[in-house]
């Protein structure tokens, strides 16, 4: 044993870009930058892409919280988006609740629903987990298309409120506050992310998504801590369900329960790099120019050919960068482990 | 009443009984050896009394407490911690990450968690290997921070399952020094072992499983001698070489 | 309440509930080999379809004869997809399996799209044409053609399994592939074999479904979504689990949609699936 201790590792001495400074500096170049993007790049086609991919980070960090520290692959995210969407959509509508009063109760709403959804299904693990939350996710689907009062399958016109104000959460003169409205969002996210990520329930959530067994034993309580995981990954995609309903100013049942858009959240995360913080933000930053890109390219002639060429895209990455984007430069960052001694067997008699 | 008691313990699989009425006595500051050919119900029997099955007769005591049916957070929580024998380490954590997820049990705070993992690190000589991510490790070094990881829950009576199967002779000696230099600092010890050779000179008591059933609960030197400990290993070895031809 | 109407409905239910165990024996055949979920079994159906109509319009192809030629192609592509694709993917973590397929889908499903617009085409007709009537009871044709051949199809994949020496090195491959591999089987060609297998299964289910159902780029998402849940429900690779979950399904979304109301039908679908897997995580049949 004492041979591997001459090999023992100096951890700090990782390639320039896992220094601290170079990555807090970096972080606030970054900052300055997202604060600035709408002066920089003022055209209208950029700014609305700028939008997509902040909030599209906002959804990837969130579903990364379950699925990629948690380790639960969830395919029924667009429950918790539906369902901010719908709840402040109704109570502007029927009842001129504000908006971002309604952001709250839809956040509430979702993380009731979080619970809901993982009490029963989160014994179940891997394929049979991801089946049942795409199930979970299909039933509010249905229901909401067939719920009348909700608008059914139509869905909900927005009232318009003219003046632009911030209360409003509407701006029709010009987008920029949905701009920044969305950047607050996704920093959010980001600092909900890195406090987890220190916390205890950061360290459960690893370890129980390594070995659930192995956890238990350690006193890790898996399933509250899941749950936990899934209510604040259900509260952050709601209020991007908001946002998107505020933004676009028209949901309905196939636009905002849609099972692509839950698979588009965890696509964004698996494509940057699960479990990490800059992970689903390259991810957005990826994914939503290419898809939007597409679509200006080769939407115009109608038919979806920009679709054939994302599905083409999402199998092209997963067969040659399965461990996501993150992964190509995190091969080369961790310490590498000593060399396997020669032992008689690798994993004990079982 | 002893530390850990139970009573008439039995756990059924389908028609093979794992488990049948096994009573075993624990006290404060033993270090047992559980011996047993393979298949004998070790693994069972130490998972009903961590929770990982729930018996279906009898009762488990801990510290006069029924602990019959709690989860495994739940008893470890009390005071109980194992490791495995198929060893389960986070692979893509590192070793003071591992530990500190162990650490977390009684020092909710980050911090805390992190020096007393680093306390543990060090008893356990896995100090200079803290930041190496713990899938890369050899056997040996996994068998020892699954180990270390156990310890981080300060527990009363640590479980070791096969903690030496896979090891060649040197490390299998180093790890017989650490379990005693645990058990000479005040901890209580069950050794689940196959190789009876590594538990003899190790514990003060033995308990011998054989097809589900306690067959010898005495001191090494005489559970070695036992005719009917000397049958059981025998005629595992007997049906072993029957079938290696 | 008319105890025909009932009879009726059940029986409805029963006919396309052996068309959903069809697509999930194929769909559980996969995944019993090589523990991945094909999410674009689907788009194969849909393809499947394709390729009856067009053997239908083009060439006056009847489906029935047509049978043949849309399994033989369905087999190819799902060999050419684990040829290509799954077989990079075979040791990587379960979401880059996941997308593979379902980038897959994507591609095919807005390929179809892009080729023949979004227009439900209909197969006028054909031999199956009609209805037949038992005890009072009247059955589609077409229906009844598709439940026989889900029937047979099955029949044959059973036999395949358990009684041929290629069904049984496919099985041994299934149970563990090292030890498979050390015996002499070649694993590789196995994949192969389960993915054209599984593939031709949703081909005959294609061609069958064509008689009778309107021929569009998302028909393979109507019926597959439901049909994961039949694999679920059955257990995850159990090929018996997956019949009998295929006509579980068809019979509560009839029932349910009858004694309910249809638009709800799925709701009880997927809400019995997540009430059985609260008791049984495994699925009904399922081994742990």
């Amino acid at each position: 044993m004492q041979s591997v201790s001459r090999q023992g590792q100096e951890p700090r001495s990782g390639p320039w870009w896992t220094r601290r400074w170079v990555q807090w500096g970096g972080g606030i170049l970054l900052l300055i930058f997202l604060l600035l993007f709408p002066y920089l790049f003022p055209r209208p086609f950029l700014r609305r892409m700028a939008i997509l991919v902040l909030l599209w980070s906002l959804l990837g960090l969130a579903w990364n919280i379950i699925g990629g520290y948690g380790g639960q692959v969830s395919l029924g995210h667009a429950v918790f988006f539906g369902l901010g969407a719908y709840t402040s959509s109704i109570l502007l509508e029927r009842w001129q609740v504000s908006p971002w009063l309604g952001m709250l109760a839809g956040a509430a709403v979702a993380a009731i629903a979080a619970l809901l959804i993982g009490w029963p299904t989160f014994r179940l693990q891997g394929h049979y987990f991801a089946i049942a939350t795409i199930a979970a996710g299909e039933i509010f689907a249905i229901l909401f298309r067939n719920w009348e009062w909700a608008g059914g399958a139509v869905g909900i016109y927005l009232p318009l409120i003219r003046g632009d104000q911030l209360v409003n959460f509407q701006f029709h003169e010009t987008k920029v506050p949905y701009y920044y409205i969305v950047l607050v969002m996704a920093l959010l996210a980001v600092a909900v992310t890195y406090a987890l990520e220190r916390s205890r329930a950061g360290y459960y959530l690893r370890a129980l998504r390594a070995d659930q067994d192995a956890a238990r034993s350690l006193g890790v309580p898996i399933t509250r801590y899941k749950l936990i995981a899934m209510v604040i990954s259900a509260v952050l995609t709601a209020i991007g369900g908001t946002f998107y309903a505020q933004f676009v100013l028209y949901i309905s049942p196939n636009t905002v329960f849609a099972l692509m858009l839950s698979v588009q959240m965890c696509l964004v995360a698996v494509l940057g790099g699960l479990g990490t913080i800059a992970g689903p933000i390259i991810g957005a930053m990826v994914l939503i120019p290419m898809a939007e890109y597409t679509r200006v390219f080769l939407g115009g002639r109608g038919g979806g050919l920009h679709l054939v060429v994302y599905g083409l895209l999402i199998v092209i990455i997963s067969v040659f960068q399965p461990a996501g984007l993150v992964g190509l430069l995190r091969r080369r960052t961790r310490p590498t482990p000593p060399p396997a001694m020669p032992t008689p067997a690798e994993e004990g008699i079982a | 009443m002893s530390l850990l008691e139970t009573h008439g313990l039995t756990k059924r699989f389908g028609g093979l009984v794992a488990n049948q009425a096994i009573d075993f006595r624990l006290e404060k500051g033993e270090l047992v050896g559980l011996i047993g050919p393979n298949g004998a119900g070790k693994t069972t029997f130490f998972n009903c009394i961590t929770g990982f099955y729930r018996p279906d007769e009898g009762r488990v005591f801990f510290r006069g407490r029924d602990v019959t049916g709690w989860s495994p957070e739940r008893i470890c929580r009390a005071g109980i911690a194992r490791t495995f024998q198929v060893v389960k380490t986070f692979r893509d954590m590192t070793v003071l990450e591992n530990v500190m997820v162990g650490a977390f049990l009684r020092h909710p705070r980050p911090a805390a968690a992190r020096a007393h993992a680093e306390a543990v690190l060090e008893t356990t000589g896995l100090t200079h290997l803290a930041d190496v991510q713990a899938g890369g490790l050899p056997i040996a070094y996994r068998k020892r921070l699954e180990l270390a990881r156990a310890l981080a829950t300060e527990p009363e009576v640590l479980f070791l399952d096969e903690a030496m199967a896979g090891l060649n002779p040197g490390e299998i000696q180093e790890a017989v020094a650490m379990v005693r230099r645990l058990w000479e600092q005040g901890l209580t010890i069950v050794l689940v072992e196959h190789v009876m050779e590594v538990v003899m000179p190790l514990a003060q008591r033995v308990v011998v499983l054989d097809y589900g059933q306690v067959i010898a609960d005495d001191t090494p030197e005489r559970v070695a001698k036992d005719p009917r400990v000397i049958e059981a290993y025998l005629g595992e070895r007997f049906a072993r070489e029957a079938r290696e031809g | 309440m008319d105890l025909t109407i009932l009879a009726q409905t059940v029986a409805s239910g029963l006919l396309i509930g052996l068309v959903f165990s069809l697509l999930a024996v194929g769909l559980t055949l996969i995944f019993g080999v090589m523990d991945i979920v094909n999410f674009a079994h689907g788009e194969f159906l849909m393809l499947a379809m394709y390729v009856t109509y067009w053997l239908w319009v083009l060439w006056g192809m009847d489906p029935l004869f047509s049978l043949p030629i849309s399994a033989l192609v369905m087999f190819i592509l799902g060999a050419l997809t684990y040829l290509l694709v799954i077989r990079y993917v075979l040791d990587a973590p379960m979401l880059a399996q996941i997308f593979s397929t379902f980038g897959l889908m994507i591609f095919l499903r807005f390929l179809a799209q892009v080729l023949w617009t979004e227009d439900y085409r209909r197969i006028r007709g054909s031999l199956l044409e009609g209805r037949i009537e038992i005890a009072g009871v009247f059955l589609g044709r077409p229906e009844v053609a598709a439940a026989l051949g889900g029937i047979i199809t099955t029949a044959i994949l059973y036999w395949f399994l358990k009684g041929t020496r290629l069904g049984w090195a496919l099985e041994a491959t299934a149970e563990d592939r090292t030890v498979a591999a050390l015996m002499g089987i070649n694993t590789e060609w196995m994949f192969t074999l389960a993915w054209g297998i599984g593939s031709a299964c949703a081909g005959i289910a294609g061609t069958l479904l064509a008689t009778f159902y309107p021929i569009f780029p998302e028909a393979g998402a109507v019926f597959v979504l439901v049909t994961y849940v039949a694999v679920a429900l059955g257990g995850f690779g159990n090929i018996t689990g997956a019949f009998v979950g295929g006509i579980l399904i068809g019979l509560l979304q009839v029932v349910g949609g009858f004694l309910w109301e249809p638009r709800f039908k799925d709701v009880l679908v997927y809400g019995v699936y997540l009430l059985v897997v609260l008791v049984r995580p495994q699925g009904l049949l399922g081994r742990r």
